[in-house]
């Protein structure tokens, strides 16, 4: 079955990116504690922040994210229609197409931030956005804010 | 007891305002450390989990990193932390370090969070000064192979944790008492079974169905596997006793509208469909003493409109004024909006006595107030038309197991003669075909096991070398799952009674269009060999599905589903009733498929688990409420039209607008928080600085 594999390793001195992710706790927090139980394999660069929905991502937290360095954001929650709170996951996508148009006119790549929808029984899928997000962010390279803010 | 408890309300509320005061200040701008972190001692404790989560990453060198970070007064590690002794490392630690924080680095909150809050709490500490790492679940178990990788993740989450634990504050859990009543969705076998235990227990219960009866699948079956019980009989006295229950308040053809509120107090809506018939009751609140449908079926005689019969699958006709068979509970006759022509016949031979047709009636909205709910939606049919290559709907020949039940069921359309429905005739020879939609990775049908399609099947074969002498049963399978109590002895049974088993699944079926006799063609997998087969009829036991209706009514629970639109359970082992939603709970086959004997389990599990909140008389709600720091308020009101609760509102204070939370409505989504532009508003427990402080201590390295 796919997502069991072992994950290739790097090459030494090859980029590692620094991946935040800002979990809601009901569907995608559950979802990647399902991958785990079924030990679905994924490259470890991403640092999971929980929260209780994604309507509570401040852009303020992106934007700190960015500036101290992060390469990558991943803001994941439930399915639309599925969120624990009624709509905070709509609220969420709507605030993430605003801050994905202030990375574009500050000059950082807006697919370094992605929001996705994971539910709680969506395990498997959960490795492949990770695996996916961390290979959209290793093309991408080093974010360029981390050479500015020196 | 009473005055005691008054003085700790107001102890309470004294810390609250103590602590709102001093949070304003506390939310510094970005990048300031409180002060107060500063003098936070964490203690760190990273759990082995046996080999789950030291067999893939270095406990030491975890360790020997969490010493070093800012804040750590104490670290240890322990082979199991949820263990007794585990949680005694803790307790001793927070004593005699003075801990101001706990930070275990184990496995996922969602699964251990309220155990170490325990813990944390016998140590001496508000339970919500402890910060889980999750190291196993989204690490030791997803980078097994990638020992280095999984270490420098493990460091990063302990420090993201002591970062926010170094911030955590007081918090004091809500207790609110809980309404004494539940409801329960569907009144199947499963729902009827959880509102008999309910009300059996002394709680009042509201059960709602959909249909015109309770009853639900198992009213629609003949006999029951492996006892041969009839269905009927073993349910009817269950459908009177509910129909009877003091306890119980039946609301049949009704839905349910919209849910409101939380554990211990759901507002909820139930829309009455219009019957167009009064029930003796409600013709007495119009006045009409002695009045309304005493079920005698006079109008359903005279009815002239004529439709097709869902309850017996279309094979019977009905009219447009009916009752689903002659064991309905309650006794209430029911108008089809859709077919009825209006025509007044039915009104006319009802009588100025009974006076109980209403024809425009209209659907009625009744609020009721629960403690609890249950989930009792049940499954549908599969569309098994869908797999074309079986001709279901095509040939008339072919039918699902259900029509099967019907047929040969004495009170069925037949009255319980087994015929083909092409001429009326009894087949010789019928093919049963297993797993029809099921276990199907074709993407047409569905990937999962049907459960009880197997042993319905052997019990169908058996039904007819029982009652028709020279029918010989094929029964074409892929696997026999006869997995419960005496089903293996069953399925020998079936296979000595002289039932004709072939492993393999009919790729195609093909019509006689003058015989309307049906070629089955197969592999038998066993022989290694294709294979044709001329059958008189075919069974088709079709995949069961969730019913129609389960996605809009556990959107209005706020349930989740897993990937096939089954109800979510909150822990498939441990809590298999409950869902994610505190206060509303799963009985029966809306969780997945399951056979009557599981369904009844599940439904006295659930029954049992939603007592529980309504005998302890209150529940304790977690506080993660949004509270509004005055000084930063700029009265813009934006937050307020963003709850989807209606907890926020703006008010006057100190000659200025403010918002104010409702902390009662507020369910802490933080949807407020997110959008506040000026930072104004604190959530409890996921507060900005403590955030922003988790985002810097991975990135910055933990100094900011």
């Amino acid at each position: 079955m796919a997502g069991h594999e072992a994950i290739p390793k790097r090459e030494e001195g090859a980029f590692k990116p620094k991946i935040v992710g800002i979990l809601c706790n009901w569907c995608s927090y559950a979802g990647a504690d399902l991958a785990g139980g079924g030990r679905i394999q994924y490259p470890p660069d991403v640092r999971i922040v929980r929260v209780m929905c994604t309507g509570r991502v401040d852009p303020l937290f992106i934007m700190k994210a960015f500036t101290d360095g992060a390469d990558g954001v991943l803001i994941s929650g439930c399915h639309f229609g599925d969120c624990h709170y009624l709509e905070g996951n709509y609220k969420a996508a709507k605030r993430l197409f605003l801050v994905k148009n202030l990375l574009k006119n500050i000059g950082l790549e807006d697919k370094r931030l992605r929001m996705t929808f994971v539910s709680a029984s969506e395990g498997a899928k959960w490795g492949k956005v990770i695996t996916d997000v961390v290979k959209t962010v290793e093309e991408l390279g080093p974010s360029p804010l981390t050479e500015l803010m020196k | 007891m009473a005055e005691r408890k008054t003085k700790k309300e107001t102890a309470s509320k004294k810390e609250t305002t103590a602590t709102a005061t001093k949070q304003a200040p506390a939310k510094l701008a970005i990048g300031e450390q409180p002060a107060k972190a500063k003098e936070a001692r964490i203690g760190v404790f990273i759990c082995h989990c046996g080999t789950n989560i030291a067999g893939s990453m270095d406990i030491n060198a975890v360790q020997d990193y969490a010493k070093t970070i800012p804040n750590v007064a104490y670290v240890d590690n322990y082979k199991y932390m949820c263990s007794m002794p585990g949680q005694a490392v803790i307790d001793k630690a927070i004593h005699e370090n003075k801990l101001t924080g706990v930070v275990v680095a184990a496995c996922s909150p969602r699964l251990h969070e309220p155990t170490f809050r325990t813990a944390t709490k016998e140590g001496g500490l508000n339970p919500f000064k402890f910060e889980m790492a999750n190291i196993r679940e989204q690490n030791s178990w997803v980078h097994m192979h990638d020992q280095e990788g999984a270490t420098d993740k493990a460091k990063d989450a302990v420090r993201i944790a002591v970062a926010k634990a170094s911030l955590l504050e007081d918090l004091f859990p809500k207790s609110v008492p809980v309404e004494r009543a539940a409801m329960v969705v569907g009144a199947g076998v499963a729902g009827m079974q959880a509102a008999l235990d309910l009300a059996n227990a002394g709680i009042k219960t509201y059960l709602i169905e959909k249909t015109p009866t309770i009853g639900g699948r198992m009213s629609q079956l003949d006999k029951t596997f492996p006892t041969l019980d009839c269905s009927q009989c073993i349910l009817t006295p269950k459908m009177v006793d509910v129909g009877r229950s003091e306890n119980i308040e039946l609301m049949t053809y009704c839905d349910v509208e919209s849910v409101e509120g939380y554990i211990g107090n759901f507002d909820v809506t139930i829309r009455k469909k219009a019957r167009g018939v009064l029930t003796p009751k409600e013709a007495e609140a119009k006045g009409f003493v002695g009045g309304g449908c005493n079920g005698c079926g006079d109008c359903e005689t005279a009815c002239p409109v004529i439709q097709p019969n869902t309850f017996e699958e279309g094979m019977k006709p009905r009219k447009a004024i009916y009752i689903q068979h002659p064991q309905v509970v309650p006794l209430i006759y029911t108008i089809d909006k859709e077919s009825c022509i209006k025509c007044g016949i039915c009104v006319t031979v009802c009588g100025t006595e009974k006076r109980a047709i209403d024809l425009d009636q209209e659907d009625e909205f009744v609020k009721v107030k629960v403690g609890t709910a249950i989930l009792a939606t049940g499954y549908d049919i599969f569309p098994i038309e869908n797999k074309t290559e079986w001709g279901y709907k095509r040939y008339e020949n072919v039918i699902t197991s259900l029509e099967f039940e019907r047929l040969i069921c004495a009170s069925g359309p037949t009255g319980g003669h087994m015929v083909r429905p092409s001429d009326g005739v009894a087949p010789k020879k019928v093919a049963f075909l297993l797993c029809a939609g099921s276990r199907d990775n074709t993407g047409i049908g569905k990937p999962y096991c049907s459960r009880f399609c197997c042993m319905y099947s052997l019990k169908h074969a058996h039904q007819l070398i029982e009652k028709m002498p020279g029918c010989q049963p094929y029964i074409f399978y892929m696997d026999i799952r006869s997995f419960g109590k005496m089903y293996e002895e069953f399925y020998y049974r079936i296979q000595d009674e002289g039932a004709k088993f072939i492993r393999g699944r009919v790729s195609n079926i093909l019509e006689d269009p003058v015989s309307k006799n049906l070629m089955v063609f197969a592999d038998d997998t066993l022989l290694d060999r294709p294979m044709k087969l001329e059958v008189d009829l075919v069974v088709l036991a079709a995949a069961v599905q969730p019913a129609a209706d389960t996605n809009r009514t556990r959107k209005l629970f706020g349930v989740s589903c897993s990937m096939d639109g089954w109800l979510l359970e909150a822990h498939p082992k441990l809590n298999p009733c409950g869902t994610t939603t505190a206060g509303v709970f799963l009985a029966g086959a809306c969780q997945g498929p399951k056979d009557i004997p599981d369904t009844v389990a599940s439904a006295e599990g659930a029954a049992s688990a939603a007592s529980i909140p309504i005998h302890t008389g209150h529940v304790e709600l977690e506080p993660y409420f949004a509270q509004c720091i005055d000084e930063k308020c700029a009265g813009c009101g934006m937050c307020v039209n963003l709850c989807p609760y209606s907890a926020l509102a703006l008010i006057e204070k100190d000659g200025r607008k403010v918002m104010q939370v409702t902390e009662a409505k507020c369910k802490g989504c933080g949807t407020c928080g997110g959008f506040c532009p000026g930072g104004a508003i604190w959530m409890n427990h996921f507060a900005t600085p403590q955030i922003i402080a988790q985002i810097d201590a991975f990135l910055l390295g933990g100094e900011q």
